[in-house]
């Protein structure tokens, strides 16, 4: 993309710094410290179009590049992995616009964006975490007009919310929401975690490190800072249950850690894997071995 | 940004590294909002006019531009080449009303104006509140004892001169929540955030 | 044994160099050039600027190129590159009124001051394939006649005639809208108060949205589904009764205001098309009965764009027109939330992405439910 067009009278193309323009960067700062000072509450921002696609992390990336400095190493996942084509494709955008060290483990990066997960390994202080959003709204399926969900914000009325699971529960005797659970902030604002699995809505909480939330296409940012109180919506006779597996990592042994299913036959042969491939071949690397193990090898990264 | 040729006397200059010191300049505000009463450090080499400080001119250079109406204290607007200063480096426009303005900069922190005359953002859009960047000469610890998010159990700082009331300010401030102003505070070396969320545990 | 499945940059490079290799194509022929796209596939790159929102036919061109011909995909190009451009300020309103005129037509008078200019048109022709395009060699014959001749007695070609036998620039023409205001038959255009417009590119869309955002956000949006909202219109869902007052293109002129000189630069020309449809009167007890309007304006020229825009236009304007609101045409969160397509397509599209965490998780319920479901009672068969 840094290619100079050569063409007849064009002008040479040429980026800023992690590609946004300063003015854009100014912008999203803004709304970045309003978001901290308000937490869950969506801040409106003039979110602008990205060399990549709206949904396809817009906003995550505005704001990693708003915030993102000469000194900062980056980590960037997508399900989970640093090695899935989203988030290689993202992770080499930094690099080309920017030239930041990059990292895949979890401990070395200061700014971590995220599409659909949280780490395994707990973030420490003055680390950032940055979540892509695609539908920044939690009341959105339940109400698709923006009017009235920023009035129903307003009024903190959050009763529809509460139907809307309690419904759930009725009906299949399980609040059937698995991802993108709602969650209440500072007892005040119900945001969107994004689709992370509730599994990792436990995480959110009281976490030492700083999580800001960008919705490119939604045109939104919202933030939680570190230590900052994040409960799962629930019932007193329902309570919040994060997910459990039955076996552990087939490749590292890890147990409590959210897995991905692995289809591996048409015989119904399946197996699962870490979903946090930092966390799995750390854990690997430090000896530990599941049921289908190969004998371990330093990765060999390209 | 033109100006005419007549308006510039030898005006100071602003960041060496405009994109890098802009971000610098940010992260050490978005660590101090984050976590409330922590003193954040901030290397600035501006030379502002006085009684603008080196620090409030980065967090304005970081911050300000054309779309952020900015409003002076008494002590700042008393300089003109104060809103020269800012006027030429991000292109803001000073305003008298500060109900108006997006940023405040406080220079004389001991006389800090009521919250109220500020804008404190609305029901559905409280993020349209002002930010107040107050200018004090140290930041210490113990005098004022902070709760809230950003802060793992209880922080405390100390800062001089504010005036004696903050912590019942910040309280008042703090009842209005979404609603509510957001305050940095800035010192030789480093910046402060008060963000609204912040609880003073008082007589403690 | 099982290695886990890398996606991995050199298979997203290998994609990439695929992805050239089949943008060139076959390599005996000659590669396809900017001037050939700018010059014979205007129409694409009239569109790839106008929702693009970015007016330069060359970039356009080099983005079409790019993209292969996908358009939606091209405008992406053109939107991404805009967005990193500084902005110098806001040009002075264009003067539709002062356009240099390649075609006029009005659907409401016969004739008209200026006359009706067909100009490049594909109305009227008989769409058959011209086997001639097949080849190179037809570039050199005469275009076949494929529009019939104007119709005596009307308009038609009046104007063109005039334009052909005069070599000198043809008189502004009046727009037909300007001609009816003068009857004061229909309601005139909103005064300018001097209020800046608001810009959709720099600042979030809020609702509710006043007239000048919702018509930056229609010239930008997509084609397609502005052309389906202004068909419905049609049909009854939120009818408006237009007529096409006057749909004119050609060339307007582009001046910046600089503060330091005291009046405006003129910067070059631009090519738009205009739609000014005459809608349905409204009157009330103080006020006799008027016309009302909708307004279409896009870069290039697009007549479906700005009539069907002006029809959409037309229809969001229900509330301050005092109408019933029954129709999709008429909702402006829901118009202005889906018509841009470098949106729409993003987060469609997203829906390839890996989702694979989120699945699990909906696994693992489904699993229990079934589970939970069949176990307590044995009579029950598994519902298969």
């Amino acid at each position: 993309m840094n290619a100079p067009v050569t063409a007849s009278s064009m002008p040479a193309i040429t980026y800023n710094f992690a590609y946004l323009d300063e003015q854009t960067k100014r912008m999203i700062r803004r709304a970045i410290l309003k978001a901290i000072a308000i937490p869950g509450y969506q801040v409106p921002f003039a979110s602008r179009e990205m060399p990549m696609p709206y949904g396809w992390g817009t906003g995550g990336v505005q704001v990693t590049a708003a915030i993102l400095g000469a000194d900062d190493v980056l980590k960037v996942i997508d399900q989970g992995s640093d090695d899935t084509t989203n988030a290689v494709a993202i992770r080499t955008f930094f690099e080309t616009t920017a030239g930041v060290a990059t990292t895949t483990r979890t401990q070395d990066a200061t700014i971590i964006q995220t599409r659909h997960r949280i780490p395994e390994a707990e973030l420490k202080a003055g680390q950032t975490i940055v979540f892509q959003v695609p539908i920044p709204e939690p009341l959105r399926y339940l109400e698709p007009r923006e009017t009235e969900t920023r009035r129903l914000h307003a009024l903190a009325d959050y009763g529809l919310m509460q139907v809307k699971l309690y419904e759930d529960i009725a009906r299949h005797g399980h609040i059937a929401t698995t991802y993108a659970y709602p969650v209440k902030v500072e007892g005040r604002y119900v945001m969107d975690p994004s689709p992370i699995p509730k599994f990792d809505n436990p995480k959110m909480n009281d976490s030492p490190a700083l999580q800001l939330f960008g919705a490119g296409r939604e045109k939104r940012i919202y933030a939680i800072p570190p230590h900052t109180q994040v409960v799962s919506l629930d019932f007193e006779d329902h309570p919040f249950k994060v997910q459990a597996f039955k076996e552990p990592c087939a490749l590292c042994g890890a147990t409590g850690v959210y897995l991905d299913e692995v289809i591996l036959d048409d015989k119904g042969g399946r197996m699962f894997v870490c979903s946090d491939t930092d966390h799995c071949s750390t854990r690997q690397a430090e000896g530990h071995t599941g049921t289908m193990s190969a004998p371990y090898q330093e990765a060999a990264h390209d | 940004m033109a100006i005419p040729a007549l308006a510039v006397p030898a005006l100071a200059a602003g960041f060496a590294d405009p994109v890098h010191d802009a971000q610098r300049s940010f992260a050490a505000v978005m660590r101090a909002m984050s976590e409330p009463g922590l003193p954040v450090p901030l290397a600035s080499d501006l030379d502002p006019p006085a009684p603008l400080s080196r620090e409030a001119a980065a967090c304005a250079l970081a911050l300000l531009d054309y779309e952020t109406p900015v409003f002076l204290d008494a002590a700042l607007s008393a300089a003109p080449a104060v809103a020269a200063f800012l006027r030429f480096h991000t292109g803001a426009p000073v305003v008298d009303d500060p109900a108006a303005a997006r940023f405040a900069f406080i220079a004389d922190a001991a006389a800090l104006p009521d919250f109220g005359a500020f804008a404190q953002g609305e029901p559905d859009y409280p993020d349209r509140s002002a930010t107040l960047i107050v200018q004090v000469s140290d930041f210490g610890t113990g005098a004022i004892v902070l709760e809230g998010p950003g802060i793992k159990g209880r922080r405390s700082f100390s800062a001089a001169p504010l005036p004696s009331d903050l912590p019942a300010r910040l309280a008042a401030n703090r009842a209005l929540y979404p609603l509510g102003i957001d305050l940095i505070l800035t010192a030789p070396g480093g910046v402060l955030g008060l963000p609204r969320t912040v609880k003073p545990v008082m007589e403690d | 044994m099982y290695v886990a499945v890398k996606g991995g940059e050199a298979a997203i490079r290998n994609a990439h160099a695929l992805l050239a290799k089949k943008r060139r194509g076959e390599e005996s022929v000659p590669e396809i050039g900017l001037d050939q796209i700018a010059g014979q596939l205007s129409l694409a790159v009239d569109r790839v600027m106008a929702e693009g929102s970015l007016y330069d036919r060359e970039l356009a061109a080099l983005a079409i190129k790019q993209a292969r011909g996908d358009l939606i995909e091209a405008i992406f190009l053109a939107r991404a590159f805009r967005t990193t451009l500084p902005r110098f300020g806001a040009s002075v309103p264009v003067d539709t009124g002062a356009m240099r005129i390649e075609r006029r037509i009005s659907a409401t008078f016969k004739d008209l001051p200026g006359g009706q200019v067909l100009g490049p048109t594909f109305d009227y022709t008989h769409r058959l394939m011209d086997e001639r395009l097949a080849t190179h060699a037809s570039d050199a014959d005469a275009p076949r006649q494929l529009a019939p001749s104007p119709r005596a007695g009307e308009g038609w070609g009046k104007g063109e005639e005039r334009r052909e036998a005069d070599a000198t620039p043809a008189a502004p023409m009046p727009r037909v809208t300007d001609l009816l205001g003068g009857e004061g038959l229909i309601e005139p255009s909103p005064a300018d108060d001097g209020t800046p417009p608001r810009d959709l590119t720099r600042e979030p869309l809020s609702f509710p949205a006043d007239r000048p955002l919702r018509l930056q956000a229609l010239a930008r949006g997509d084609e397609g589904f502005l052309l389906a909202l202004g068909y419905s219109t049609q049909r009854g869902y939120a009818r408006t009764h237009p007529f096409v007052g006057e749909i004119r293109f050609g060339t307007v002129e582009v001046s910046l205001p600089v503060e330091e000189l005291g009046f405006a630069v003129p910067l070059g020309d631009i090519a738009v098309t205009e739609c000014q449809s005459v809608n349905q009167f409204k009157g009330s007890a103080t006020e006799p009965p008027q016309f009302t309007r909708g307004y279409g304006l896009v870069f290039g020229q697009s007549e479906r764009k700005a009539m069907s825009m002006a029809l959409v236009d037309r229809a969001l304007r229900f509330k301050e027109l005092g109408e019933e609101k029954s129709a999709p045409s008429q909702d402006e969160e829901f118009v202005l939330s889906h018509c841009d397509n470098v949106q729409a397509t993003g987060f469609v599209e997203h829906l390839k992405l890996p989702h694979y965490v989120d699945f699990q998780a909906e696994l693992d319920l489904i699993r229990r439910m079934r589970a939970e479901a069949e176990a307590p009672d044995e009579m029950k068969e598994a519902a298969e």
